[in-house]
């Protein structure tokens, strides 16, 4: 069967082309849809069933997916949970192909989040106005997205696009670590601008490092000082073993780094850090213009003070009880006694977690 | 005959749209699949496998809206109606006369293309 892949050069008229998916059991349908989005000036790729759309998505990108809904092994709905669950599959658009009586159907794809449908026999005006509206709201979609995650950390524009954005926040139970330079001040009396700032991307990089590898994000850089959260906006177990995880590497990283300094005859630095796990409000705070996702409460209060008080104590990494209480056996940590800490009435307990090398 | 087999105007709309070398494509493609589908609708009866009856009934549909085989798509919609609430008991004239309709629809699009 000669499939004529006349797709040619012509890329319509201001119409945006892209691959596209065809599902459906039936072999008349998919040769018609594709005979139509061809002369469109899109490319096309055919699976028979669910499954071997699934297949193919595994393998190759696709800008849009048609999909039948009626279909044998995987139906329509299964495909489509699927792809919605996908992370790397649920911002494809699906335009769901039915037939006119399966109407109920459509509005649960939709609901489900199905971008659009077309019913079976496919009108061709239909067919490219449908395809060209959704190509053009994913390519914006995707602009906005590459927008946000340079403003905003991944996951942070993550939630953006799924929950969409709102001002306003929530109760969750996170752990705050707040880092810092030691004496970063005298530091930079004493070397030339080009060394500071040259140091402080590699100290940026090193930390950043450190705290995504545990799956943490970095909320705010105050200038030497990073605010990380864990467990909040992606809500994930064992958040404070991950806090203190990432803390125990930064101060490895720091002392690999310190080795550099120090046979480039330039200055070791030191590190604090504090830990707070506990309730926080987290959302996005400011006004609909200039907006920036925090956390406030009372472990962020402890998280800094803590590390305020690393270099009372003389030790690197401080945390909370409650950070403690969830470490269990698996990370040695001492008592530092009962510590003042402004802005809390009462007195907290405090522990240190200690590092090889200190 | 009070209708005709096939609908002209939605066959000629189709052929607009895809070409006449490619309706022929189509057509061959319908002839080649819908004998396995009244085939496996048949084989459903003596199985009672109502699913199957209905997803074949729901292709042969949606093909033959798509040539404008209107009484032929009429009748497949309602066998697959039919099946959706598992009732084959009378199926098997209705499912004699689409086969008929088939034969007459098959042969009209022949002439056609």
């Amino acid at each position: 069967m000669s499939n004529q892949r006349d797709m040619s050069t012509r890329m319509g008229q201001g119409h945006e082309t892209g691959h596209l998916l065809i599902v459906d059991d039936n072999k008349v349908n998919r040769l018609l849809l594709g005979r139509g989005l061809e002369q469109q000036g899109h490319s096309v790729d055919f699976a028979e069933n669910g499954v071997l759309a699934l297949d193919k998505l595994a393998q190759e990108r696709f800008d849009l997916i048609l999909l039948d809904i009626e279909m044998p092994e995987l139906d329509g709905y299964q495909v489509l949970e699927r792809i919605i669950q996908d992370t790397d599959l649920r911002d494809i658009p699906v335009i769901m192909t039915t037939a006119t009586e399966e109407l109920e159907s459509v509005v649960r794809c939709i609901e489900l989040g199905a971008e659009d449908y077309l019913t079976k026999p496919v009108n061709a005006v239909l067919l490219r106005a449908r395809i060209n509206a959704s190509l053009e709201k994913k390519r914006l979609r995707d602009q906005q997205r590459e927008l946000i995650k340079k403003f905003a950390t991944e996951e942070v524009a993550e939630q953006m696009m799924t929950d969409g954005f709102e001002l306003g926040g929530r109760m969750v139970e996170a752990t705050v670590m707040f880092s810092d330079i030691r004496g970063f001040t005298s530091i930079c009396e004493a070397q030339s601008p080009a060394d500071i700032i040259e140091l402080l991307n590699t100290y940026y990089t090193l930390m950043f490092e450190a705290i995504t590898d545990h799956g943490g994000i970095v909320n705010q850089i105050i200038g030497d000082g990073l605010m990380s959260l864990f467990g909040a906006p992606v809500s994930r177990p064992g958040h404070p073993q991950l806090a203190v995880k990432a803390a125990l590497e930064m101060i490895e990283m720091i002392e690999l780094f310190n080795v550099d300094q120090e046979s480039a005859g330039l200055m070791p630095i030191k590190i604090g850090i504090g830990i707070a796990t506990g309730s926080v409000i987290a959302g996005f705070t400011g006004t609909l213009r200039r907006a920036t996702y925090t956390c406030v409460g009372d472990a962020v209060n402890q998280a800094s003070r803590l590390e305020g008080l690393t270099k009372d104590v003389g030790q690197p990494i401080l945390i909370n009880e409650t950070t403690r209480q969830a470490l269990g056996d698996d990370i040695p940590v001492e008592d530092q006694g009962i510590v003042p800490i402004r802005g809390k009435k009462e007195a907290v307990r405090v522990y240190s977690v200690p590092v090889a090398n200190n | 005959m009070s209708e005709a087999v096939i609908d002209q105007t939605t066959y000629d709309e189709l052929k607009d749209l895809v070409g006449e070398e490619f309706i022929g494509e189509l057509v061959e493609t319908f002839f080649e699949e819908a004998p396995g589908l009244l085939k496996a609708m048949r084989q459903a009866l003596v199985d009672v496998d109502p699913e199957t009856f209905r997803r074949s009934a729901h292709s042969l549909k949606s093909n033959s809206a798509t040539f404008g085989a209107t009484h032929l798509a009429a009748l497949a919609r309602e066998l697959e109606v039919r099946s959706r609430d598992s009732d084959l008991e009378q199926a098997e004239p209705k499912l004699d006369e689409l086969e008929a309709e088939y034969r007459r629809a098959a042969e009209a699009l022949k002439a056609m293309i």
